[in-house]
Formats: C-alpha cells, sequence, structure tokens
C-alpha cells in the first residue's frame, strides 16, 4: 500500500499545482478532491475549465470517464452484499481504482469481505493522501520534485499490473486477464483509452467464463 | 473567494456517484445467480489489466488520437508484473518499477 500512498500523493500535489495553474480557488480545489474524489476527471475537469469549456461538457465527459466504477462496484457485490445499506453508500463515494484494486486483493487473499480492510484502503490509502497532496500543491507544489522525474506515473500502472496478476487463481482468470488486456488496447487504440478499459473489462471476464474452471 | 466551480463540482458527483454505487446498492445485485457472481469474479483481473495497458500503451498522438506508446515504461510495468507473478509479492515489483525508471530518466534514457 505505501507505493500505492506515494503515487497517489504525487498526483496529488501535481492536481493542487493544475487547480491553481486553472485559476482555482483553494476552496474548489479542496472541493473537488474531496467531492468529485476522482483523479483522472478532476484532471481532465481542471483543463478543461482553463480551456473555457462549457460545464455540461465537463460533466458529460466525468460521466464517461468514469462510467468504470459500475464496474468496480459490481465486482465488490459478491462481497459487500451483507454489510448494511448506509455503509454501503458510504462505501461507494471512496471506491477508486486504487480502492478497488488494493481491496479485491486484500478479499481474494482472505476469501472474505474484511471491512475495516476496505477503509483502511479507501480513506488511508487513497482519500487521505490524494486530499492532504491536493492542498500541499495548491500551496506550496512549485517547491516540491515533479513525480515524474522520481518515476511515480509508473506506480499507477505497474500496481494495477501487479494486483491484475496477483489476482489470477486459475485459468478463467488468466482468460478474463489476458483476454481484457487485449481488448481493451485494440478498443483504446481504436476508440478511446476509457472506451477500452469498460470493453475489456465487460468483455474479459464473459470469455474467461467459457473455459472450465480445471 | 471563488466558490463558482464547488457547483461543478457537485455536478460531477452527480455523474459519478452513481456508477459507484448502484450496483453496491440496488437490491437485484444483492441476489445474483452463482453465474453472475462467478463473472464479477473475474472483473478483477480483466479490469485491472485493462487499466494498467491503457496507462503505460496507449498515448495521445499528434492530432490527439490515441497511439500505441512501447517505451521503458511498458518495460518497467510488465516487470513489476512478472515479479508479482513470481515472487507474489508487490511492493517488490513497485520498488523495481520505479527505481527502474527513475535511474533511467536520471541518466537521460527514459
Amino acid at each position: 500500500m505505501v507505493g500505492i500512498v506515494a503515487s497517489v500523493a504525487g498526483f496529488g500535489i501535481v492536481f493542487g499545482l493544475t487547480a491553481r495553474g486553472a485559476g482555482f480557488s483553494i476552496v474548489e480545489t479542496v472541493a473537488f478532491s474531496t467531492i468529485v474524489f476522482a483523479g483522472s476527471a478532476q484532471f481532465a475537469a481542471a483543463g478543461m475549465v482553463a480551456a473555457g469549456f462549457a460545464w455540461p461538457q465537463i460533466v458529460l465527459l466525468t460521466g464517461l470517464i468514469n462510467a468504470r466504477h459500475l464496474l468496480y462496484s459490481a465486482a465488490l457485490v459478491p462481497w459487500l452484499r451483507r454489510r448494511p445499506r448506509p455503509e454501503r453508500a458510504a462505501m461507494a463515494h471512496v471506491l477508486t481504482d486504487e480502492a478497488f484494486a488494493l481491496s479485491l486483493v486484500h478479499f481474494h487473499r482472505l476469501g472474505f469481505a474484511d471491512r475495516p480492510g476496505y477503509w483502511l484502503a479507501a480513506i488511508g490509502g487513497v482519500f487521505v493522501p490524494w486530499n492532504l497532496a491536493t492542498l500541499a500543491g495548491y500551496l506550496g507544489g512549485q517547491a516540491v520534485a515533479d513525480p515524474v522525474t522520481l518515476g511515480l506515473d509508473v506506480v499507477f500502472p505497474a500496481a494495477m499490473a501487479g494486483l491484475a496478476v496477483g489476482l489470477v487463481t486459475g485459468r478463467r482468470e488468466v482468460v478474463a486477464l489476458v483476454t481484457g488486456v487485449s481488448i481493451a488496447l485494440a478498443a483504446a487504440l481504436t476508440v478511446d483509452p476509457w472506451v477500452g478499459i469498460a470493453a475489456g473489462g465487460v468483455l474479459g471476464p464473459a470469455i474467461g467464463l467459457l473455459m472450465p474452471r480445471r | 473567494m471563488s466558490l463558482e466551480l464547488v457547483g461543478l463540482a457537485l455536478l460531477m458527483l452527480a455523474v459519478t456517484y452513481p456508477a459507484r454505487a448502484i450496483p453496491l446498492l440496488a437490491p437485484r445485485f444483492e441476489r445474483l445467480p452463482p453465474l453472475a457472481l462467478d463473472y464479477l469474479r473475474l472483473v478483477g483481473p480483466a479490469v485491472l489489466g485493462a487499466i494498467a495497458v491503457s496507462d503505460v500503451l496507449v498515448g495521445a498522438g499528434a492530432d490527439s488520437r490515441p497511439v500505441l506508446v512501447v517505451g521503458w515504461e511498458s518495460v518497467a510495468v510488465a516487470l513489476c508484473a512478472a515479479l508479482v507473478a513470481w515472487r507474489r509479492n508487490l511492493a517488490l515489483g513497485l520498488l523495481v518499477a520505479v527505481a527502474l525508471i527513475a535511474v533511467l530518466r536520471a541518466v537521460g534514457i527514459a
């Protein structure tokens, strides 16, 4: 989880800087990181605000970028469906790429849904570092070394790849992973990376199901 | 101090939260057939792998169209995945991947 925290913090600082550069006030910047709490959409929105796009266009793009969360939420249903509804409602707000990946691998490892583990991953691993780093970036990000120079931009894709491999326990998972990756790459190159993620995430498991368990 | 963009943040929440919450909260999802549960268990590796390749292998071309990008970053990510498969240790994989890229960038290769 340390690597994820470092990556989240590094890019939180960059978001704080970006938002300041785009003309956000400090309250608006903090509001983005606490209320929206979705890094890719926040970066896209900050750029679009700076470029003078209309709000409906920004909101539409946000919806498209964040549609992948449907898959995460659905994939956590088998684990969290017995938790009280208000708790699941709160869990949903902090469901990010990183929180999903960390908690799902943790649940698989344990064989059951570990409630404190979810909150630790989502709040301790992502929400708190992202928001503190956003604030730090806004207030003094110029003084911090560029996370790209430090190689921290590789942490996110490397963590996603590593966590994906960590979830492979049988033939079905291998097929879901390989086909999901292949479909995602093809769709990302021909349409858009966000479409690729959705296509790979939906079709990979469907093809994986066609395989016998053993 | 401007607060105008807080309204935009709320609108962005309005399109983000449903995607995060609907499956977790909809009663239909609480009673899923075994086939659906099997399917959902396969979503994790597929979607995380899809995120990784989309992040590291796809960039924006001159006309903003997606293009295939194969660089040292892809090697570092593949190395991390291989180390996790071999040693079952994500921290080790991340450390090696970041160190490789940091060193290559420091010497001006990556």
